[in-house]
């Protein structure tokens, strides 16, 4: 039996948080959020399903917020991605991250980093959401521990400790 | 195996003369899913898309003869773009399909051009397409076809695309009339259709079109419920009565046309039943 | 629309409460240590794990649910570059089986496979798409058997056994009272639930590094129970358990589908095969098989009443399907026995209950387990005895309220607290929710974004459910946990062996410790088996079990600083006590900083809680089987598009007896996490299963709740601590899900008139029934 090799020599280079990444000896086959995970070391994107019914993967890939595993990583050579890695500095929490805290939208914490990155471009693109809104930008991101309640707060109370802000 | 990303359709067409077996990678919605799954061996040579600007575009083709003219839409523009604003405005229909396409993020990535690549009878870009008699526009090396996209779908997963082609786009005329998408799955958002149709109305023809998804090997044209009510009622009339009878016995047409099956998402009685329900609820709200 | 706009009630008076108290301490909504991390995307869950030199494992499943293996041929696989072990069943070193109660399912199929999914065989390579082309190459020639696949079948013993243990797991009978006893009211009916599946967001995965010497190893696994998966792993490799260490692997969700070994052993194998590290990771595909389910079952129920509507007698037969291999359904079925007379006083009852053995997919512990069951079949019969008395669904179930010290049908009296009856009244004066709005947005409407519906087509329903469930192991099962307590120079460090699975109990620990420390700061050391079990984070438990074993560790602890303190100050131990940061005098002046008073000391104590014994239950079924009872009631508020069997819950109001709200942020996680699950397994999730083989295993098929179908939840927190748990908490973590679904099978009745018996309940029960 001759197998193709998995290694492909080619390398090719990726955008990600800002800083330019070659990956080499890929097999060409490779999700974004594998190579993310296994070959960058920016473990933060979960997968839960590999086929984009979770949303735990979600990056935002030229502003647009992506499954990552959806995306195949040698074809977005040309890309900006930002992980959930990237939205803050080193050890910072964004608005977004501290009231998943505050709020207690967090349990396994695995729908987590999908979902701030989903929440941070809602509200980017959507600054009040009403609650409808709020449920269909997020109905690509599965929680299976929280039941969403907590998710909404933490959502609204982003929204409102901006409007206060703005209103400042 | 290696991923080429050209950026114009020039470009794509030499490289798929060259390599016509190559995979075409749009938004990579369904590729990526059968790669990851393994349920389809790793392509040997993959063509991405997704830097080719051209098929990211749509354009107004005004008509000579006064009519609304139609609509050319690359096959790469992604759904959350035919969700609102000016295009959604010329084609509701298509901006509801688009809306209830997976989630946003999908959304964000899937296409009409991988919709047709795949063709699923229950993609949800489909029935839109067929009640809005689109014209599919086919490119290779050698020239360009335009294929009805009745013609395009030849079954279940299948469609009349050969080695070395690429789906450039899709041109639908622009109707006067109400138009509009249904469609059933067992959740309230990020559902596969366990059936589904499109209706759309042409005033100025004094005509509806009706295609169901999900019940059939291709999207079914209703041509016997179309022709029946055209025949029942004058459908230029303004506004338009439809009553609760009429309604009836077009879902019941609708529901006869479609040719549903088992399977694990759903009985062929139900999906029978839900198209005629969602056919004639759709006529109902044509007539609001 | 208002939905979800107002915070429930109940958080909003806790919060008011816990202003007055010291932040981190219980009662306060503490923050989870795991937290940041987790936002940042920095927590290190199990899949996360690398090694240096690692390499991938993956397993070979069987296509068959049943069949007779003659050969398997791993030589094609070996030609592959890339590849280092291939295992099969003859390269298990130990034991060659495993299981949490019975050890009867092969670690690699030996004989026979018995299940679609069954592994056979798995490789170490170095890519996963390496391992992939192996496990491809790899031919295992079968020979195909017809699967049983009917679980009557199973009891009727007309097939040939498919294992040597017999087609029946258990059956277990309950005969209580006069068995001849009846009444003017009988009410009866058949009630059937689908298999569900725990899907937890974080698929299985683990890493195992071998010892430099081959003869032990180290894994790091995303599990419920480090212990247990010790015992089981270190039996089947053939090693002492001293030389398999485990480490809790971040754990992405639970609900009990961690609690059985998937991948522990066949990752380890491959570790001391090969002498690297290998990393194992399941797909969500793959998870499906690899786990055990929710037990679909059929249950009859016949229900006698007085005129009044008073329950004279039930009589029931339970049938729980666990498919191939026994997993946890001896306790499963008992369970659901157990609890078939729901939260209602009962005099009289006949109860069969089969736990069966088929060509299906095992099924185990699921969030509930058995009294999921139960309650969906006793809900449905308590509204139709309502019905036939002439009462509303209220008021049949507060007339048949069970009290604090009423008997169960297995004669063992509740001694538990038993708020039913609040439970009940508190749920029916939450508010309802506003009427659907004539332009309501057709996103809210059942259907959904599919735009199916208009606002006409839409009829509302109302229904109730409520349930009493057992906490923590039953059946004279050694029920304990161990916690360790240091207080070095007023820095508290605690360390278990408690799987963190998402409930928070990190944060609970450290709770506990600067409650009866007075301290701030505590550590939490590695979770792992360098210290004696604590038991499974399952059946509720682990407030009450691990929480009492911190809170005695740290008791003790505290013991030894005030003897400390009495002798350098020359007081009576007995006389000091812990007030905010500080060891006080209660009689005296003395008031020292812990910090302080805990500057050189090396305090060390290490606990093991028991809860108090529990007995087997005879032939009869009688016997004090259960330790403790909570209680929950819901009430479900459903649209529905009849016409196309579509539904939308739109509100969940619940009153649950917690005890006490350790932390009521967190309690209100579980209460409405459980009952997005009971929503799912009412209207959309259940793994189709034909032919023994799985229909639908990915999240294109198996559709969970998202974001709209999540109901608002309103909710009110009982609060009678329960002077038997040690720090007056009831679990939280199960009642949540249990009677919600029949809460919303209700409402669906309620709003469509339509007879629905099974749940999930589909589009066409409703509108071609
Ligand atoms: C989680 C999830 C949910 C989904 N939900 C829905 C849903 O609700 N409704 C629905 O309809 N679909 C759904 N899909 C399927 C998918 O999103 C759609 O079919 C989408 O239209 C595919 O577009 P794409 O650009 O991503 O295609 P790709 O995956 O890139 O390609 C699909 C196929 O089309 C071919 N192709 C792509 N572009 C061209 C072209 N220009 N010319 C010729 N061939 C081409 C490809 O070679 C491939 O065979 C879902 C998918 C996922 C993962
Ligand atoms: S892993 Fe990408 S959507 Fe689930
Ligand atoms: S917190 Fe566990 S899946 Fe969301």
């Amino acid at each position: 039996m001759t197998q193709e090799p998995i290694g492909s020599p080619e390398i090719y280079r990726l955008q990600v948080n800002g800083e330019s990444h070659d990956v080499q000896d890929a097999w060409l086959g490779e999700s974004l959020l594998y190579v993310l995970r296994e070959r960058l070391g920016l473990p933060g994107s979960k997968g839960a399903c590999e086929q984009g019914e979770c949303g735990s993967c979600t990056v935002l890939l030229d502003g647009a917020a992506v499954c990552a595993c959806l995306v195949m990583a040698a074809s977005a050579t040309d890309a900006d991605i930002v992980t959930v890695e990237g939205l803050a500095p080193d050890a910072a929490l964004t608005d977004v991250q501290a009231a998943f805290l505050d709020e207690g939208a967090v349990q396994c914490g695995f729908c987590t980093p999908g979902l701030i990155v989903a929440v941070h471009h809602l509200l980017e693109h959507n600054p009040e959401p009403s609650t409808l809104e709020t449920r269909e930008a997020l109905s690509g991101n599965i929680c299976r521990c929280t039941g969403y309640g907590r998710i909404f707060a933490a959502v609204d109370a982003v929204v409102a400790s901006r409007a206060d802000q703005a209103a400042r | 195996m290696s991923v080429l990303t050209p950026s114009t359709i020039d470009e794509v067409l030499a490289h798929l003369a060259e390599r016509p077996e190559a995979l075409l990678l749009s938004g990579g919605t369904d590729v990526m899913v059968e790669i990851n799954m393994a349920h389809r061996k790793a392509p040997a040579e993959v063509v991405a898309l997704r830097r080719v600007e051209q098929l990211r575009l749509w354009r107004h083709n005004p008509s000579s003869e006064g009519t609304g003219g139609t609509v050319t839409i690359g096959s790469g523009l992604p759904y959350a773009e035919m969700e609102h604003g000016p295009l959604a405005e010329l084609f509701p229909a298509l901006a509801e399909a688009a809306r209830t396409v997976g989630s946003p993020q999908i959304r964000a990535a899937g296409t009409l051009g991988g919709n047709l690549g795949t063709c699923s009878p229950a993609g949800d870009g489909l029935p839109v397409l067929f009640a809005l008699d689109a014209i599919v526009h086919l490119r290779s090396i050698g020239g360009q076809r335009d294929v009805p996209v009745a013609d395009f779908m030849v079954g279940v997963k299948q469609n009349v695309l050969e080695p070395g082609e690429l789906v450039t786009g899709v041109t639908m005329p622009i109707r006067h009339g109400w138009q509009g998408y249904s469609k059933v799955g067992v959740r309230n958002a990020m559902v596969i259709a366990t059936a589904s149709a499109c209706l759309a109305m042409d005033r100025d023809r004094g005509a509806v079109t009706l295609a169901l998804g999900a019940v059939g090997t291709t999207i079914i044209r209703c041509r016997d419920a179309e022709g029946w009510l055209a025949g029942e009622l004058d459908l230029s009339a303004e506004p338009l009565d439809i009553s609760d009878a009429v309604a009836q016995e077009f879902g019941r047409r609708a529901a006869a046309d479609a040719r549903p099956i088992d399977d694990h998402r759903s009985t062929a009685a139900y999906r029978g039943h839900a198209v005629g329900v969602l056919s004639s609820r759709l006529l109902r709200r044509a007539a609001a | 629309m208002t939905e979800a706009s107002a915070p429930p009630a109940a958080t909003a008076t806790a919060t008011e409460t816990v202003t007055a108290l010291r932040p981190g301490v219980l009662g306060t909504n503490a923050a989870r240590p795991d937290g940041v991390p987790k936002v940042q995307g920095r927590f290190a869950f199990a899949n996360d794990l690398w090694a240096e030199n690692m390499l991938w494992g993956a397993t070979l499943r069987s296509p068959h649910p049943y069949a007779r293996i003659r050969s398997v041929d791993v030589t094609g696989a070996w030609k592959i570059a890339g590849v280092e072990a291939i295992v099969t069943a003859e390269d298990v070193p130990g034991q060659p089986t495993y299981g949490l109660i019975r050890q009867d399912q092969h670690v690699f199929a030996s004989g026979y496979v018995r299940f679609r999914g069954e592994p056979v065989a798995a490789v170490a390579a170095d890519h996963p798409e390496t391992c992939r082309r192996a496990l491809e190459a790899i031919v295992v020639d079968y020979e195909v058997l017809t699967p049983l696949t009917d679980p009557e079948e199973a009891i009727a013993g007309t097939r040939e056994p498919i294992h040597p243990d017999g087609n029946l797991i258990r059956h277990q009978r309950i005969l209580c009272g006069d068995p001849e006893a009846t009444g003017p009211i009988v009410v009866e009916g058949t009630y059937e639930m689908g298999m569900q599946d725990q899907a937890f967001l974080g698929p299985e995965a683990a890493l195992a590094v071998p010892d430099d010497d081959g003869a032990g190893l180290e894994l790091y696994i995303a599990t419920q129970w480090l212990h247990e998966d010790r015992k089981q792993v270190a039996a089947c490799l053939g090693l002492p358990e001293e030389r398999v260490r485990l480490v809790l692997g971040g754990v992405g969700g639970a609900f009990g589908a961690r609690e059985d070994i998937s991948l522990q052993v066949h990752c380890s194998l491959l570790a001391l095969r090969t002498g690297r590290p290998i990393k194992m990771q399941y797909g969500r595909e793959e998870s499906f098989y690899g786990h055990v389910h929710r037990h679909p079952a059929k249950i009859w129920m016949r229900h006698s009443a007085s005129a009044a509507g008073e329950i004279i007698k039930i009589e029931a037969r339970m049938v729980f399907d666990g498919g191939a291999y026994a997993s946890t359904s001896p306790a499963v079925l008992i369970n659901g026995v157990t609890h078939a007379q729901g939260p209602y006083r009962c005099a009289n009852a006949i109860v069969d209950g089969y736990a069966t053995r088929t060509n299906n997919p095992p099924c185990g512990a699921m969030r509930g387990f058995g009294v999921v069951q139960a309650c969906f079949a006793h809900e449905g019969q308590m509204d139709k005895l309502a019905a036939a008395a002439g009462l509303t669904p209220v008021e049949v179930r507060l007339r048949n309220a069970m009290r604090t010290g009423d008997p169960l049908i297995t004669g063992q009296p509740v001694d538990s607290v038993a708020p039913v009856e609040r439970c009940i009244r508190e749920t029916d004066a939450l508010p309802m929710p506003p009427d659907l709005a004539s332009d309501a947005d057709v996103l809210s409407l059942p259907g959904g974004t599919g735009r199916t519906a208009d606002r006409g087509h839409v009829v509302r329903g109302v229904g109730y459910g409520v349930a009493i469930k057992n906490l923590m192991y039953s059946e004279a099962f050694d029920d304990y946990s161990t916690a360790r307590c240091q207080l070095n120079d007023g820095v508290v460090t605690l360390k278990f062996a408690t799987a963190e699975v998402g409930q928070g109990f990190l944060m609970l620990a450290q709770q506990i410790a600067r409650t009866i420390l007075g301290v701030d700061d505590v550590m939490l050391d590695t979770i792992d088996t360098q210290i004696g079990s604590s038991g499974s984070t399952s059946a509720s438990r682990q407030t009450w079990m691990s929480g009492g074993a911190v809170d005695a560790a740290c008791r003790k602890v505290r013991e030894l600083l005030f003897e400390a303190v009495a002798d350098r100050y020359g007081l009576p131990a007995l006389q000091l006590a812990i007030e905010g940061t500080d060891v006080v005098d209660t009689i005296g002046t003395l008031r020292v900083p812990v910090g302080e008073a805990s500057m050189g000391l090396r305090l060390d104590e290490t606990v093991e809680y028991r809860h108090r014994p529990t007995e087997d239950l005879d032939e009869n079924g009688q016997g004090n089987c259960h330790v403790a009872f909570a209680f929950v009631a819901h009430r479900a508020v459903v649209d529905v598009d009849p016409e196309l069997g579509l539904v939308k819950v739109v509100q969940i109001a619940t009153a649950q007896d917690v005890g006490r709200a350790l932390n009521p942020l967190s309690v209100a996680g579980q209460i409405e996490g459980g009952i997005a699950q009971g929503l799912g397994l009412a209207v959309m999730e259940e793994i189709v299963v034909t032919d023994g083989m799985v229909r639908n295993a990915s999240f294109t098929d198996y559709l969970l709740p998202t974001t709209l179908d999540a109901p608002t939840v309103v909710f009110s927190l009982i609060e009678e601590p329960d002077p038997q748990a040690p720090l007056g908490a009831k679990g939280v973590g199960e009642p949540p899900c249990i009677s919600v679904t029949p809460a919303i099978a209700a409402a669906i009745r309620d709003a469509t008139g339509r007879d629905i018996r099974r749940v999930p309940v589909r589009p066409q029960d409703i509108c071609l029934a």
